[in-house]
């Protein structure tokens, strides 16, 4: 009961699988008492998501986002803070991503991209740091700062989009199409530049994007001396006053890395896919990415990996719905539920079984 | 005139009553003899045909290579105050936790009153009557003391009725075992003392007849000590049975029936405590002779390095975050070549002294100079310039218990070029420094790698001061620097300062065992209610003069000023 730790492999592995398994189990009592044949059920979500080129580019292609807000949320939870505003800042990193794609179109792509990518941190870091400093100097909870602005984002884009940059004379809010040359090239268009053709799908270059900043979360936050302020400053700030680290800064720093990752969002679906701004693109990834960093335990790797589950569960789930009639859009995002129920929510609701097999290690 | 008490001096019991040490309310009355009378002397014949309180039978228990308790047998006799002493990670805590199903034991069995019980979790312990007081307390810090006692257990769906029991036999026990407390005081505003006073009460509340003290005195002050003992005689006298872990061998002596020495998890010796003395059982703790003060030459300060490494402290003024001052216009020096022990009554400003010269706190006024210069800056600017700080908590400050060790062993530290290149941490090198560091102290076990908070109470109390020693430093703050430690260790421990001392540097000391800073300071100052009232030569000081400067009189004064 009080004995919660594990050895490495039965916390990292043995417990999320069971987790999964479980909801899993679950999820085929559910669509066994709808009526529905939940080994073929199992079977075409598993066909839907990595079956064929297309459904494995469309299930990293949401893999994509889950990393984006999955970092986001894991370094601001080292800091000891919970920003659940990785909607509100991936949207603003959208707008800093379409800004640049609309005004600084008259660049070549080797110009553009960079650009994009500074703006969507900048942006994304930018309305992050705001909810920080109002924590670090005034006490203000971020839950409820980074909520509020959440709210304040998407409005925000509301006013831009029908009142700013919509474009002239079109009813839907939404700017005009960006030129051809500023696309973050499509995986299937990138492969076939290598003579290895692949079917077309959303997934962009932005996945090696997620990849790569994956790895500048685990070098940051484990092997530089800044991550190691902003590990003291979440595990104890008491520490930190005496090792003459400011938590306050370091509040701030942690809030800006973190918005900056949510922002990087923006870039696979404003560059890499829909080539306009436009509303509500962030469609609920930033919220999930809460359930991604928590089941990956706040780790890169974890993160990687409970993204690619997630991406599955929305790529196989759409499929689910769309091939098994008995199967609602409604049942997938239950079975969603249950997922994250188990693997978050739930993590140790197994511990005890788990526990007999450890003792002998 | 030398020191007149040594660092473990016994002091004998009068009477029944448990005096642990003379504060300042019985100061005059010092008596030096060492008299037992031995409570317990009625225990005799009979002990044979009443099962024991408690009997565990070849407990054993890992933790991965770590191996606890190995083969611990132990029987704890009915209405009697058992005590249980060795070195730190000794496995007493281990072994407690398992009693009260903390732990489960990888093999081994418990017996309560002659019977087999299987606890597996507190619950089943508490059923059992057990009962324990952790060193970290686990109350409800917002409720109120009634609050607390009755959690879990309030029989019922309206808390009304069950406050209202509650504060009928809160009041019993109150009176049955000098247990006062404000039953509606809010228990955040509580003293530690007091704080203590309600995990006790809860246990007797939930009907414990056997009692678990975790190293108790080690938060209080020596008369909140006084008084817990004073609770524990009451216990017994009521037929309670008391176990009781502490690194203090003259608790032992006072108060115990019998004790039982563990050293790396097994029982190595159990005694009658009056047939035993501190010197045997420091012997049978550690393996070997340890001598229970450590001698020192005179202080010649300023003598290795004229002017280095001294500590100015000039008007001085500390203001708490509720706007009251707590240390006012303290000046002081501390040379080179010396160590300054503060003494006082905790709670009289002190640790916020300490945390404003440290850095931690902001001073509302006053200067504080180092080798000099003027000190400014957060704590990390003041350890460039060659201070180094062992705060008074480990656990609140001194280390960060979910980190590795070797993290926890750079904490302050972390943006040295041994530890650190531009970008990258040096991984490799901490570890090597920490591995370095623990071989140093004999920390154990002596594993980078392992949690902090895995390791015992002692034992990370050993790697604050290796972190902090081992930089040798040009000034040094230590606040109480062997809670917690073990005696072998408080040997090596005053060693070290007394070196530093020799070296050349000045070490400001706080602690609340007035023995310590009697036995390791030069120079002491007495504060009292934020001011220093008083300074004495450590050669022409004693419990009694410094009892009374901390109670805020100076003895001296009348008859200096006629
Ligand atoms: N949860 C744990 N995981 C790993 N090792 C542990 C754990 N708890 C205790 N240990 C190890 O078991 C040994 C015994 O620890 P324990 O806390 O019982 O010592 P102790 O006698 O109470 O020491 P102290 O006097 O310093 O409090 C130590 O080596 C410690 O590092
Ligand atoms: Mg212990």
């Amino acid at each position: 009961m009080t004995e919660t730790r594990l050895p490495r492999w039965a916390g990292l592995v043995a417990l999320p699988i069971v987790n999964i398994l479980a909801a899993l189990l679950l999820s085929g009592l559910l669509v066994a008492a709808i009526g529905a044949d939940p080994w073929q059920a199992l079977l075409v979500l598993l066909r839907g998501a990595f079956g064929y080129q297309e459904a494995i580019g469309f299930t990293l292609y949401y893999t994509t986002n889950f990393i984006f807000t999955g970092l986001a949320v894991a370094v601001a939870y080292h800091c000891g803070l919970f920003n659940i505003g990785g909607e509100g800042q991936a949207t603003l990193g959208g707008l800093g991503v379409g800004l640049v794609c609309l005004y600084a179109d008259a660049l070549p792509f080797y110009l553009v991209l960079p650009l994009a990518l500074i703006a969507s941190t900048a942006f994304g870091a930018a309305w992050a740091v705001v909810p920080g400093i109002l924590q670090a100097r005034r006490g203000s909870h971020v839950v409820i700062t980074t909520i509020m602005f959440n709210f304040i984002a998407s409005t925000l884009m509301v006013y831009l989009l029908t009142h700013v940059l919509i474009r002239p004379g079109q009813m839907s809010p939404e700017s005009r199409e960006f030129l051809p040359h500023t696309f973050l090239p499509f995986a299937h268009q990138a492969l076939a530049w290598l003579g290895i053709p692949f079917a077309r799908s959303p997934l962009n270059l932005s996945f090696f994007l997620a990849l790569l900043a994956s790895v500048f979360v685990w070098g940051f936050v484990w092997h530089t001396r800044w991550g190691y302020e902003l590990r003291v400053v979440g595990a104890n700030p008491q520490a930190a006053l005496y090792a003459g680290i400011s938590p306050q800064r370091n509040i701030v720093l942690a809030m800006a890395i973190s918005g900056a990752l949510a922002g990087l969002l923006g870039v696979n679906e404003i560059m890499g896919v829909n080539h306009r701004l436009l509303l509500n693109f962030t469609a609920g990834y930033g919220f999930v990415g809460i359930a991604v960093s928590l089941m990956g335990r706040s780790h890169p790797v974890g993160i990687v990996l409970s993204s690619l589950l997630f991406g599955a569960l929305y790529q196989g789930g759409a499929e689910l719905a769309f091939e098994v009639p008995r199967v609602s859009r409604e049942i997938v995002v239950v079975i969603q539920g249950l997922v994250i129920l188990f693997a978050g929510a739930l993590e140790f609701l197994f511990l005890p079984l788990l526990r007999p097999f450890v003792k002998a290690a | 005139m030398s020191n007149p008490l040594p660092l473990w001096g016994g002091v004998g019991e009068g009477a029944g009553e448990f005096r642990l040490r003379r504060m300042v309310q019985d100061a005059p009355d010092l008596i030096p003899g060492v008299k037992h009378t031995p409570a317990q002397a009625a225990l005799g014949e009979g002990v044979d045909v009443i099962p024991p309180a408690i009997e565990l039978r070849h407990i054993d228990k890992r933790f991965g290579a770590v191996h606890a308790n190995r083969d611990v047998s132990l029987a704890v006799q009915a209405g009697t105050i058992h005590g249980i002493v060795g070195e730190n990670g000794a496995g007493k805590s281990t072994l407690m936790s398992i009693l009260y199903g903390f732990y489960q034991a990888d093999r081994g069995e418990v017996l309560i009153r002659g019977v087999k019980k299987t606890i597996a979790r507190p619950v089943q312990a508490i059923a059992a009557g057990i009962g324990m007081v952790f060193q970290h307390f686990k109350l409800v810090e917002p409720f109120t003391v009634l609050e607390n006692i009755v959690l879990g257990v309030e029989g019922g769906k309206l808390i009304a009725r069950a406050l209202a029991h509650a504060r009928g036999e809160l009041a019993r026990l109150a009176r049955d075992y000098a247990l006062e407390v404000d039953p509606d005081a809010v228990v955040a505003t509580l003293s530690v003392g007091l704080q203590q006073r309600v995990e006790i009460l809860k246990a007797l509340y939930r009907g414990a007849e056997i009692l678990i003290l975790d190293e108790p005195t080690s938060v209080l002050t020596p008369q909140e000590a006084d008084h817990l003992f004073r609770i524990l005689g009451a216990l017994k006298r009521q037929g309670k049975t008391v176990i009781l872990i502490t690194h203090k061998l003259r608790e032992i002596m006072a108060i115990t029936d019998r004790v039982t020495v563990m050293r790396r998890g097994e029982v190595v010796a159990e005694r009658e405590t009056r047939a035993t003395t501190q010197e045997e059982l420091a012997e049978l703790m550690v393996g070997r002779k340890v001598l229970l003060q450590v001698s020192k030459g005179a202080a010649r300060p300023g003598a290795a390095r004229p002017g280095a490494g001294r500590l100015a402290v000039e008007d001085l003024s500390v203001v708490d975050a509720s706007g009251v001052e707590r240390v006012k216009n303290v000046s002081f020096t501390v040379r080179a070549g010396e160590i300054v022990g503060i003494a006082g009554v905790a709670g009289n400003g002190q640790s916020e002294l300490m945390e404003a010269i440290a850095g931690i706190r902001r001073a509302a006024k006053g200067t504080v100079r180092i080798s000099g210069g003027a000190a400014h800056g957060n704590a990390r600017d003041l350890r460039r310039q060659g201070l180094a700080h062992v705060p008074e908590d480990r656990r609140r400050m001194g280390l960060v218990t979910a980190f590795a060790a070797h993290e926890s062993a750079i904490l302050g530290y972390h943006d040295d070029p041994a530890f650190t290149g531009p970008i990258l941490l040096d991984r490799r090198a901490i570890v090597a420094h920490c591995a370095a560091q623990m071989r140093d102290f004999d920390v154990r076990p002596p594993d980078p790698h392992l949690a902090s908070e895995s390791f015992s109470g002692g034992n990370q109390q050993k790697m604050v001061l290796a972190r902090e020693i081992g930089r040798d430093p040009e000034v040094l703050l230590v606040g109480q620097p062997t809670r917690g430690v073990d005696i072998g260790a408080i040997e090596y421990i005053h060693r070290r300062l007394i070196a530093l001392r020799d070296a050349g540097k000045a070490v400001l000391l706080i602690s609340v065992e007035l023995d310590e800073i009697m036995s390791l300071a030069d120079r002491i100052l007495v504060m009292f209610d934020g001011r220093i009232v008083g300074e004495v030569q450590a050669d022409k000081a004693d419990e009694r003069l410094l009892g009374l400067m901390m109670a805020g009189i100076d003895p001296r004064t009348p008859r200096e000023a006629a």
